[in-house]
């Protein structure tokens, strides 16, 4: 689990994070969404101590990240997987010694024990047969498979995604999400995903937080989202008609549920 | 252009505290630092071979052009060509020249590295990054570099005395009996503390710029061209200070 208290972060002048608050659960898929310069890529670089924080506490399964020293923080970076956005692998390298980097650097056991938890974590992203390609020579979507193989390598507890289905085509999109949603499952993997695609904030967001101005603007299911009445968060989710429509189509998907028919009860009554 | 000297003195001397640390897996640090001395000593022979071999011929022509009277023997021909080679050209004009072959390579692959987010990735495996990538550069130049030197140093020797030969300037024996005379094994000492401070110079300067590129592939250029001149005006600056200092 990961919590985050208060989180402050400025540059110069400007405030880009204004005291976010969250959790983070495990076995979930949690979505950070935002329109651009709304905090999120700051939010997630602070998450992982790649940037510092001005104030307030992310919290690693109850330890203070941010008040522990380099060594201590080395200690849980071992424990987090990132797939970046423009997937970060090291172009010098096979597929294979690209997941293969981490396992020898801090890996145990025997070379073919290591080799064989590679081609297990190529075998999971169906990529056994690009092994011995560089990254050079495989395409997008199969790029961010290489990166989430190396994340997974170590048996991470935290994964984050930097935006994973940038540049890519529909299908790719949702092979990646599936990918993602289903280790998360599998490994009870706390995954955090900043994304801008909107059919991922629909088919993957266990836990959504919708940033605006670099404040925790709404929080919630993709089940709820549907429902809920926050102007801002209709037009950034439901910006375009059409997204309107399916929107519409969902409600009434889960409106049969009974469950969402009270919500949507109380969000009528509300209103 | 601002200058900000003490804002990149200061970084680039954190940038060197930063690298000493226990190394996360020693195996993987060597594998580095042997890669690079591959890299930097193998990778820069070629230029090494051939700067050396013109820059000793050029040098015996020269020297044989000035040195036009008749009560000068033709062995200080060879004796000049020594000296000027040990003492200036082979650790001078060799770094200069390394520092364009080098020094823009690790500057545009850390500059790669950075803008591409596979510094980001190391650093969240819980890497530091600068003494996996950083320090075997700057070692691996400061041993390979003075090697360098010292072969830039034969052949430029031995291009001279086959430039003179083959232009009928001096007599082979000639040449020889011109190496031996006044030989000061001081003047090999010089060069090598030259080639050291250099070598340093080179990789620690283009590292530090190359590792904090901020921006897109035109940063990676400018970063790269920063890191050449810079090192080139230092290696002048110490060339001269080392010289008053030594000699």
């Amino acid at each position: 689990m990961i919590e985050l208290q208060d989180i402050r972060k400025s540059f110069g002048e400007k405030e880009i994070l204004k005291g976010v608050s969250t959790i983070m659960e495990p076995g979930k898929v949690n979505l950070i969404i935002g329109a651009s310069g709304s905090g999120k890529t700051v939010m997630m670089k602070c998450i992982v101590g790649l940037m510092g924080v001005d104030n307030g506490k992310i919290l690693y399964d109850k330890q203070d990240f941010t008040a522990m020293d380099e060594k201590e923080k080395k200690v849980i970076r071992q424990e987090i997987g990132m797939l970046f956005q423009g997937s970060a692998l090291f172009d010098s390298m096979t597929v294979e010694q690209n997941v293969m980097f981490p396992l020898e650097m801090f890996g145990k056991g025997s070379l073919k024990e290591k080799k064989s938890r590679v081609a297990e974590c190529l075998e999971r992203v169906q990529l056994k047969e690009a092994a011995k390609k560089f990254p050079a020579e495989i395409s997008g979507g199969m790029k961010k498979r290489v990166g989430i193989a190396r994340a997974i390598v170590l048996n991470p507890k935290y994964l984050f995604c930097d935006e994973p289905n940038s540049g890519l085509d529909p299908q790719t999109s949702l092979l990646i999400d599936k990918l993602i949603t289903e280790l998360t499952q599998e490994y009870n993997i706390t995954t955090v995903i900043n994304t801008h695609d909107m059919n991922t904030v629909m088919e993957s967001g266990d836990h959504i937080v919708y940033m605006y101005q670099g404040q925790k603007q709404w929080e919630g299911s993709n089940k709820e989202i549907v429902f809920s009445k926050d102007q801002k968060l209709n037009d950034f989710i439901f910006a375009s008609e059409f997204l309107r429509e399916a929107k519409e189509m969902r409600q009434l998907e889960l409106f049969k549920d009974g469950k969402w028919r009270e919500q949507l009860k109380k969000e009528q009554d509300g209103k | 252009m601002e200058f900000k000297f003490f804002y990149h003195f200061g970084n680039f001397l954190l940038m060197l505290k930063g690298m000493f640390s226990r190394p996360e897996n020693m195996k993987m640090y060597w594998k580095q630092f042997m890669q690079q001395c591959v890299d930097i000593g193998v990778g820069s022979f070629g230029i090494v071979f051939i700067i050396s071999l013109f820059m000793g011929g050029v040098t015996t022509l020269q020297t044989a052009y000035q040195l036009v009277s008749p009560i000068i023997p033709k062995s200080t021909i060879a004796q000049v060509v020594r000296d000027t080679i040990i003492l200036e050209f082979a650790p001078t004009l060799t770094c200069i020249v390394l520092a364009g072959v080098v020094g823009s390579k690790i500057a545009s692959e850390l500059g790669n590295m950075r803008i591409s987010e596979q510094i980001d990735a190391l650093e969240i495996m819980g890497i530091n990054t600068k003494g996996y990538l950083i320090a075997p550069k700057i070692m691996a130049a400061v041993l390979m570099i003075p090697v360098l030197v010292a072969i830039a140093g034969f052949l430029g020797v031995w291009g001279g005395k086959e430039a003179g030969v083959l232009s009928g300037i001096i007599s082979s024996e000639q040449f020889m009996q011109g190496l031996r005379q006044e030989f000061k094994a001081y003047n090999v000492f010089f060069a090598m503390a030259k080639s050291y401070t250099f070598g340093f110079i080179i990789a620690s300067v283009s590292a530090y710029y190359g590792y904090n590129v901020n921006g897109g592939a035109l940063e990676i250029g400018k970063a790269s061209t920063t890191a050449v001149v810079v090192s080139c005006v230092l290696i002048l600056f110490m060339d001269y200070a080392l010289t008053a200092i030594l000699l």
